[in-house]
């Protein structure tokens, strides 16, 4: 085994601190786009790669969510959301890092993903779908739960900065209900989810998640 | 004769520290940890098997079965030694092979591993390299199919990122070949010693 010299121990230190430290908290945003590579199409691979090959999702230790036909505008809020640290700043991974991206790069990935459609990732409990389909179109009147499809649309389609839900992975539907008041819901579009998540029981949540999941 | 007891006496010391090398065990471990070490914590270009994620290592049976893993030293070695071996067998091999205590191989360039670390955590997105440590972790343990990297030898770890970029295994699970093509040596490198390190 080598010796380390504090020199070399002193430039590994600093290589690992740049190399970590890529564009994080707003300032240093610029530096990873102003280098090369910035062609969309090496980006939208770069999203791929954990996001599924045709953006349905992928399991790996953390579920990286459907991104596939999302509403550009709730995308692009959702990256912005990242990079400034109102989402993701709990996990092990830097998000702030690995969704740094400027705006113009960030509208051109979700007019991409807008027009991406392949079949849902599906592996939901299908029993749990009837259930979840009467709470999607009905609501629950009686916990003040208002219908999803009134602002989701009939076919979770979403609009605007209101996700589509159809096709949306089901841990990863019922890990962001579960937890909203935690980490989502400090976006002015989206405090309303706030009651509504905080109303839903735990089976409730899995219901409609699984009814979704299937949705295309 | 003094030459024969030593053999009789090497091959003592052998057999009573090889651990799970039983004469009457069902299953046929010895066939595996012959190369792969005993208690199959890997040897030389043998790969640790131990503390392996089980469903990780029966599709690697299955690779090696069917040809779609296909770099030289699986053609010379694997496809042969799985070339009988039944689908029930693998599983209660992969099975024993996960439920062993794994230990780090160590073997990695130490200078480098505060490098690899920073790219095993977060990538490095300006060049388009995704974060390992969203797939397989962040201790490297992997989960589900996803392979446990942590403590697996520099060499193997090394291999395998090269041979995806030099277009073997193309069929391996999405997204590996895609983002192994985009590695360079150095942060090969960087990786395969961080991660030979890793508890």
């Amino acid at each position: 085994m080598k010796v380390i010299s504090l020199r070399l121990a002193l430039q590994t230190t600093v290589f690992a601190f740049v190399a970590s430290a890529g564009g994080a908290e707003g300032a240093g945003a610029g530096s990873i786009v102003a280098s090369g590579r910035g062609s969309v199409e090496a980006k939208i691979e770069y999203c791929m790669d954990c996001h599924g090959p045709s953006g349905q999702g992928y399991r790996g230790f953390l579920t990286m969510p459907r991104l596939a036909g999302q509403t550009p505008e709730y995308l692009e809020a959702q990256l912005r959301a990242f990079l400034e640290g109102r989402r993701g700043r709990n996990l092990f991974i830097r998000m702030a890092t690995v969704h740094g991206l400027n705006p113009s790069m960030r509208a051109a990935l979700a007019a991409r993903f807008r027009h991406l459609n392949p079949p849902p990732f599906g592996g939901a409990p299908r029993q749990l779908a009837a259930t979840g389909a009467r709470i999607y179109e009905e609501g629950i009147p009686e916990a003040n739960v208002p219908a999803c499809l009134a602002c989701h649309g009939p076919e979770a389609q979403g609009q605007y900065e209101i996700p589509r839900l159809a096709g949306q992975l089901f841990s990863y539907t019922t890990k962001t209900l579960s937890n909203w008041g935690k980490e989502r819901g400090q976006n002015p579009a989206s405090t309303i989810m706030v009651p509504i998540a905080h109303n839903l029981t735990r089976s409730q949540i899995d219901a409609i998640a699984a009814y979704v999941s299937y949705l295309k | 004769m003094k030459l024969g007891k030593l053999k009789i006496l090497i091959l003592a010391v052998v057999c009573s520290t090889s651990g799970p090398l039983l004469a009457d065990e069902p299953l046929p471990i010895r066939n595996c940890t012959w190369c792969h070490g005993t208690s199959g914590q890997g040897y030389t270009v043998a790969p640790r098997l131990a503390g392996q994620r089980y469903q990780y290592l029966e599709n690697q049976l299955l690779s090696f079965h069917n040809h779609t893993r296909d770099n030289p030293l699986s053609v010379q070695y694997m496809w042969d030694a799985v070339a009988f071996l039944n689908p029930q067998t693998a599983r209660d091999l992969a099975f024993y092979f996960s439920a062993i205590p794994p230990k780090p191989a160590n073997d990695g360039n130490l200078e480098l591993a505060a490098a690899g670390r920073a790219i095993y955590e977060a990538g490095m997105p300006d060049q388009n390299i995704v974060s390992c440590a969203a797939c397989h972790g962040p201790n490297a343990e992997g989960v589900g199919a996803i392979p446990r990297l942590g403590g697996l030898s520099y060499l193997y770890l090394k291999r395998k990122l090269e041979q995806w970029g030099e277009g073997y295994h193309v069929t391996a699970q999405f997204p590996m070949p895609q983002v192994s093509v985009k590695l360079s040596p150095d942060t090969i490198e960087a990786l395969a010693s961080y991660l030979s390190f890793v508890r």
